[in-house]
């Protein structure tokens, strides 16, 4: 191993040797708050890698991993997630009686299972990186083992993300058997030279399932509610953001390298889970009284517009997927990071009706919320709308239509539930919202700059985007 | 110039301080748009028909630019954004007595976000200020409204902003057939409009634009979600509703479908007008059947729209004219009436038009101030909306004379709810022993404000005519050049 692939791994690394720096601390009965700002530290240094590399880029890492500017940014955004998660957490966990420091070991490893997924081109180290997410993953959802909602959650995700990871295996096996190659540039060269032979093209359709039950699109989201509800705050954010970004990247990743935009039934089984994604999604969301569940059948819809970035298949998709992310990352965080800060030892906060009159007695946590649900609707001067916009022009530029529609309208169904959560904030003059702890001042702090800054951002997206798409089209996959 | 009243309404975004400060930004807002207009001479403005222009890169990769420009219908409705906007301050002065910052935050908010809406001439820019009116709005209604506001607040919002995304798939449409043709990939209106289109996509793409305006006018069957928000919206909700939201709909129609697509205009145009008259019938029988003070005048909204899209839809000099003229002046009527039945209210506590009667003995100015309204909504020779539907007949008349038959007949209508209006409210026997007190100083220098204009527009419509011309020549120039251009290829056929 060179110097330079060495370097090029860095931030892989250094995720890698902070799970293992934590588990250390751990050992050295060290208190909650050193273990929580040395990982927090760790996320820094790791990010502080990446930019390191920035020179270097694109480098291929042997034939697993291939460093670019693509799988850069998309590093770059699951470390700053694993980042914000870490801070929202300190606040969250010192309140519960759990033991909370395992936690961050955990936290440390999905951030890097989900970074080497953004970063594979190789079969191995998709699969790789997914397990090693996906692992890390069922401990977190269940890690508030003594809560009823937890424990389904967990086993539910623990079942159904072997079963995907299954069709997965499979899939990439017969792909395999037909390619006789597992690396993405090799398969690209077969699937080039001949027409698709059915055996490939099932392969790829249970690849789909495997991939599609991670991103939570109907028809696999089956999971999704339940799981968001029964895991801590922080970590539903986490699966919400972090582990579907690294896998719509090695997605994306694998799909520009076979062209599979052009096989017309792979093409139209996109488009039917697009268009059933943004309608059940939105349509699900409707009824939802618990701010969770219907942050989750909104997470479902968004993946479905993002699919609409992503179908068309033109050279602005890599710029498209990758600025919806950034904005849906954001506005994700600025949502999920209110209701931490507003969740007690017992229970989360994620009843809507503990929402009424937030605004006259927080007026900052209402606003961020109210700012981070325009956002998730897709409302002028938030970053959700830039996306949306971006998502819509890939989409019509190539002539769908029809997803365009679908999305239109899908999204005015949205509007009505992120109204729903807005108007709440704003009903009525009873309080129920406990304050705020008060006994973590400094993390406290810290948790509000955060989200000052995860505001700000979605603002500045939504009114002045131009410096963050000049970033994103400077974007390219090798 | 127009720098400084954008820098204005930038200003106005953040202001988070009660009425004083919001008094002073939309008087400014007001006198800068006055100074502009006294500026302009009579002679500019029949050489060009833009009076300024500012232009700055917004989001160049996309071919975005931060394009503002008057002309003269703007500054129109720019003016009377203002003057309305200084009116709802005064009017909310005692009526909002909980959180006040926020509601002047959203007033201005919304004021800025028409007042963009009445500038912007990048397509993508008028769809961001078409947005950025809605959330205040929203807000406005949904906290500050009456009983049944949140019901009303989500329908307002879902149905404009559902009509909004659709004109938003047309600009893009728009956009990338543009881009495709010449290569140069821009929202800009200037560059947009000389758009070659084929037939049928112009057709769906002008459905996209004429559903936002439809729905924001309101054009008869998209008209459902008016008689609710403008029913629960506090007093100065409903003035802003019915003074400034409704015309961004005819303005857009006058701005951007006419000029885009005529081929597609004339072609609609019958099916358009019946529509409007349909509107017309439809709003004043529903006006009469009202009992809520509030609905009742919303319904009367809906019927005086009506003339708005059967003029803009008869396509010549005179209906434009008049279709202008009327949407300054029913902005003035109708908020004038919002605003008597928000005092009302205030006194008696109620919208309820059979709980009222008799109010004529305690308060003779409010019911004289009344009575000039409601002759004014009727379209009473003298006062501003007789010109106007007179123009707007006038002018249907030329284009077609059995539509106008009907629309007069709206005419009657009107008249026969206007007199309900006063028949019930201010005469008859008083049913409620209250005392009620006449107007205040402060209700009195608006009513004052809101009488002379429409007096004097009534009188004098001139200086309105000679400003909006220019621009209704321009439209009326496009709309000639592209018939000579079609008839020039059936010629060649």
């Amino acid at each position: 191993m060179s110097n330079n692939d060495f370097s090029a791994l860095m931030p892989l690394m250094v995720l890698a040797g902070a799970s293992v720096l934590v588990m250390l601390l751990i050992v050295a009965r060290l208190s909650h708050r050193i273990i929580q700002l040395v990982s927090l530290l760790l996320f820094v240094i790791a990010f502080i890698c990446l930019l390191n590399i920035r020179g270097m880029l694109p480098y291929e890492v042997g034939s697993l991993f291939m460093m670019d500017s693509f799988g850069a940014f998309m590093t770059g955004l699951i470390i700053f997630s694993g980042l914000v998660v870490n801070v929202f957490s300190y606040i969250y966990f010192q309140e519960k009686e759990e033991g909370p420091k395992e936690y961050y070991v955990l936290l440390f490893l999905c951030t890097l299972g989900a970074c080497v997924l953004a970063v594979s081109e190789h079969f191995v180290s998709v699969f790789l990186g997914l397990e090693i997410l996906t692992i890390g993953l069922y401990a977190l959802i269940a890690y508030l083992r003594t809560r009823n909602h937890s424990i389904e959650a967990g086993i539910k995700y623990l079942v159904l993300a072997a079963f995907s990871s299954a069709f997965l295996l499979f899939g990439m096996a017969l792909v395999y058997l037909e390619t006789g190659t597992m690396s993405f540039a090799g398969m690209a060269d077969v699937v080039a030279a001949e027409s698709v032979p059915p055996l490939l093209l099932t392969g790829l359709g249970l690849m789909l399932v495997g991939l599609g039950f991670k991103l939570a699109v109907v028809p696999f989201h089956m999971w999704t509610a339940d799981v968001y509800q029964g895991a801590p705050v922080p970590v539903t954010a986490f699966i919400a953001t972090a582990s579907k970004g690294g896998v719509v990247a090695a997605m994306l990743r694998f799909f520009i390298a076979i062209d599979g935009f052009q096989s017309e039934p792979l093409q139209m089984v996109m488009i039917t889970i697009a268009i059933a994604s943004m309608v059940a999604g939105n349509l699900l969301a409707l009824r939802q009284k618990n701010i969770k569940r219907l942050l989750a059948y909104s997470s479902i819809a968004h993946l479905g517009y993002l699919l609409v970035a992503f179908i068309p298949g033109s050279a602005v998709v890599l710029q498209a997927v990758s600025f919806y992310l950034l904005t849906y990352f954001i506005t994700t965080f600025a949502a999920f990071g209110v209701i931490t800060i507003l969740s007690d030892s017992e229970t989360d906060a994620d009843d809507l009706d503990r929402y009424k009159a937030l605004f006259w007695k927080h007026p900052a946590l209402a606003s961020i919320l109210a700012v981070a649900m325009f956002s998730l609707a897709g409302i002028p001067l938030t970053a959700g709308f830039t996306g949306k916009f971006y998502v819509l022009t890939t989409g019509i530029g190539q002539g769908f239509w029809l997803l365009a529609v679908v999305l239109v309208l899908s999204s005015v169904v949205g509007l009505y539930y992120y109204l729903r959560v807005v108007t709440m904030l704003f009903a009525g003059t009873r309080d129920l919202l406990p304050d705020p702890p008060a006994r973590y001042p400094v993390f406290l702090g810290i948790s509000m700059a955060v989200l000052s800054i995860l505001t700000f951002a979605l603002i500045w997206l939504g009114v002045y985007p131009d410096t963050a798409i000049g970033v994103v089209q400077g974007l390219q996959l090798k | 110039m127009v720098g400084a009243v954008a820098a204005v309404i930038a200003g106005e975004w953040n202001r988070h301080l009660p009425r004083w400060i919001a008094l002073a930004a939309s008087v400014t807002g007001l006198l800068l748009v006055i100074l502009l207009w006294a500026n302009t001479s009579p002679h500019s403005l029949t050489d060009g028909q833009w009076l300024m222009d500012y232009r700055k890169a917004w989001i160049p990769s996309f071919g975005i630019t931060f394009h503002l420009a008057v002309d003269g219908l703007s500054l129109l409705l720019l003016g009377l954004t203002f003057f309305l906007g200084v009116l709802a301050v005064l009017c909310s002065w005692d009526e909002i007595r909980e959180r006040r910052g926020f509601y002047y935050f959203n007033l201005l908010w919304i004021l800025a976000g028409v007042a963009g809406v009445f500038m912007a001439m990048d397509m993508f820019l008028f769809y961001f200020f078409w947005e950025v009116m809605l959330i205040p709005m929203y807000f406005l209604i949904g906290i500050w409204g009456s009983e049944n506001r949140v019901y009303a607040a989500y329908k307002f919002f879902i149905f404009t902003q559902a009509s909004g995304l659709l004109m938003f798939l047309a600009i893009l449409g728009l956009y990338f057939i543009h881009g495709q043709d010449t290569g140069v990939y821009t929202f800009g209106y200037f560059e947009l409009i000389d758009t070659v289109i084929p037939f049928k996509t112009a057709f769906w793409l002008m459905s996209g634009f004429m559903i936002a305006f439809a729905v924001k006018l309101p054009v008869f069957p998209f008209h459902t979600w008016l008689p609710d928000a403008h029913g629960e919206a506090p007093t100065a909700g409903s003035l802003i509703l019915a003074g400034l939201l409704l015309k961004t709909g005819a303005y857009g129609m006058l701005r951007f479908v006419v000029p885009m697509f005529p081929e597609v205009v004339t072609d609609v145009a019958v099916p358009a007008m019946v529509l409007g008259v349909a509107g017309i019938i439809y709003g004043a029988v529903m006006a009469y059947s009202q009992t809520d003070l509030k609905r009742l005048v919303a319904f009367t909204s809906v019927s005086h729209m009506g003339f708005v899209i059967t003029g803009i839809f008869a396509l010549n000099e005179l209906a434009l004219q008049g279709v202008v003229m009327q949407l300054v002046t029913h902005a003035l009527s109708t908020g004038a009436l919002f605003l008597m039945a928000g005092m009302i209210k205030e006194r008696l506590h109620t919208r309820d038009i059979e709980q009222m009667g008799g109010l004529w003995g305690p308060m003779p100015q409010m019911g004289t101030i009344g009575l000039v309204f409601a002759m004014a909504s009727l379209g009473l020779p003298g006062l501003g909306n007789f010109v106007a539907e007179f123009l707007i007949l006038l002018g249907v008349f030329q284009a077609q004379p059995w539509v106008t038959v009907v629309a007069a007949s709206g005419l009657i209508f009107s008249a026969v709810y206007s007199l309900r209006i006063v028949g019930k409210i201010f005469l008859g026997p008083r049913r409620t022993m209250e005392a009620v007190p006449d107007f205040s100083l402060r209700e009195m220098l608006i009513m004052a404000a809101l009488t002379v204009s429409v007096v004097w527009l009534g009188l004098f419509p001139q200086p309105v005519i000679d400003t909006a011309k220019p621009a209704i020549t321009e439209l009326i120039r496009f709309m000639d050049v592209h018939h000579m251009a079609a008839d020039h290829q059936s010629y060649v056929k």
